[in-house]
């Protein structure tokens, strides 16, 4: 495509060029009638029929989950909510959905689906490294598909204005190699070690889990982020902090310092004992 | 005395391959978008052979007007431009600009029944 539009642009800049330059005879009006309707018309238009019959052609490879009915490879099924990411990972095979949320991870050399939801406002999906952005309408499921061809560990900001914390909702997206990638997958379809660490009964005692989920405890929210395996994300609170024990503990203590307009209210009037304990405990979910 | 006269000079011919062109662009559009909305018994093919049907609609009427503006025109016995301003040039230029208008639509047609070709189906 570049190709023949640099093709194109060179042979119409060369006629200019010889247009200025050539002797100023006048030519028959006959030839001249002829040149414009050829030249000015008859091909444009047909080189523009064959150019965008070509990228016509393209457009399946670019949308490969296009073709009806065919359920190919690994499907991520993206939620923006105010003002996080619910995540959750469809194996091929159609087994049980892998949750997680402000962290997305996919395999190298392998095209992944995104399935882009909202539940309650706009917000717009993007991982500029990787590709365009993409709206996250309520009511709707748009689908994006995105090819990572390097490793490495690229962010995404929410894309369309979404409320107060909008500047505060990113996420990490992570390319890892295909086998490393399934590794981690498989360890995450299985509770963390760290859930039966005491922190947990301090957790449940709370009702943190009426909001958050924790894979093997009867922490089973489907408010807030799924904290599964929180200690393994690079970061909390969407991209706002750091995974250290001081963050934690202040995220829990005062979620709207640092992150206004969330749903999640204050736990300062906890003993700070408990805090850290839930904290360290949360850190430990590996 | 007359308020209108006899013959009635009228530009709204000017505009038959462009309206045509739209109707078509948006008949080919809303079939599509229907049927996938509503997946009934029928098969893609009936679409596909409902817009082909549509676009040799609207590029025979397309050629008709064409045909028709030509003839406005004087089958090019005249050339541009006919900018003097007498009723015999207003009715050539707007049979020349009929004609011109006619063969952009034309390819308009063509090139929004183009990925026709390409798919075969609804995303969904």
């Amino acid at each position: 495509m570049a190709i023949a539009g640099g093709f194109i642009w060179l042979t119409v800049i060369g006629l200019l060029a010889h247009a200025t330059r050539h002797e100023r005879t006048p030519i028959d009006e006959r030839v001249a009638s002829r040149l414009i309707f050829w030249g000015g018309a008859a091909i444009p238009s047909l080189l523009l029929f064959l150019l965008l019959g070509y990228a016509l052609w393209l457009m399946p490879g670019l949308r490969p989950f296009a073709r009806a009915g065919e359920a190919n490879g690994l499907r991520i099924e993206v939620t923006g909510e105010q003002f996080w990411w619910r995540v959750a990972y469809h194996p091929a095979d159609g087994g049980v959905p892998i949750l997680s949320a402000n962290e997305i991870r996919l395999p190298v050399g392998e095209r992944v689906e995104f399935l882009l939801k909202s539940t309650d406002v706009i917000h717009s999906f993007w991982i500029p490294a990787l590709g365009g952005k993409m709206d996250m309408i309520p009511g709707r499921v748009n689908r994006l598909s995105l090819l990572a061809t390097k490793p490495g560990t690229y962010r995404g900001p929410c894309a369309e204005y979404c409320g107060t914390s909008h500047a505060l909702m990113t996420f990490t997206a992570v390319a890892m190699q295909p086998a490393a990638f399934r590794e981690w997958l498989a360890v995450r379809a299985n509770p963390s070690p760290g859930a039966s660490l005491p922190g947990r009964d301090i957790f449940l005692r709370n009702g943190c889990g009426a909001c958050h989920r924790v894979a093997g405890t009867q922490a089973e929210g489907g408010v807030g982020p799924d904290l599964s395996h929180m200690g393994s994300r690079g970061t909390i609170g969407a991209g706002v902090l750091t995974t250290d024990d001081e963050a934690v503990r202040s995220f829990i203590a005062h979620p709207h310092l640092i992150k206004p307009g969330s749903k999640m209210p204050d736990f300062n009037m906890l003993p700070q004992q408990d805090i850290a304990e839930i904290a360290s405990w949360l850190k430990g979910l590996e | 005395m007359r308020i209108i006269p006899k013959e009635v000079e009228t530009l709204w011919t000017l505009f038959t391959a462009p309206v045509i062109w739209a109707g078509h662009f948006l008949a080919c559009y809303a079939l599509a978008a229907i049927w996938c909305a509503k997946r009934g018994d029928l098969g893609f093919a009936v679409v596909q052979a409902g817009i082909v049907a549509m676009t040799l609609a609207a590029l025979a009427m397309i050629v008709l007007s064409g045909w028709l503006a030509w003839r406005q025109w004087g089958f090019g016995t005249n050339d541009p431009p006919h900018d003097d301003p007498t009723a015999t040039d207003r009715n050539l230029f707007q049979g020349f600009a009929t004609l011109l208008l006619c063969g952009l639509s034309f390819v308009a047609v063509l090139y929004v029944a183009l990925p026709l070709l390409f798919i075969d189906g609804c995303s969904s």
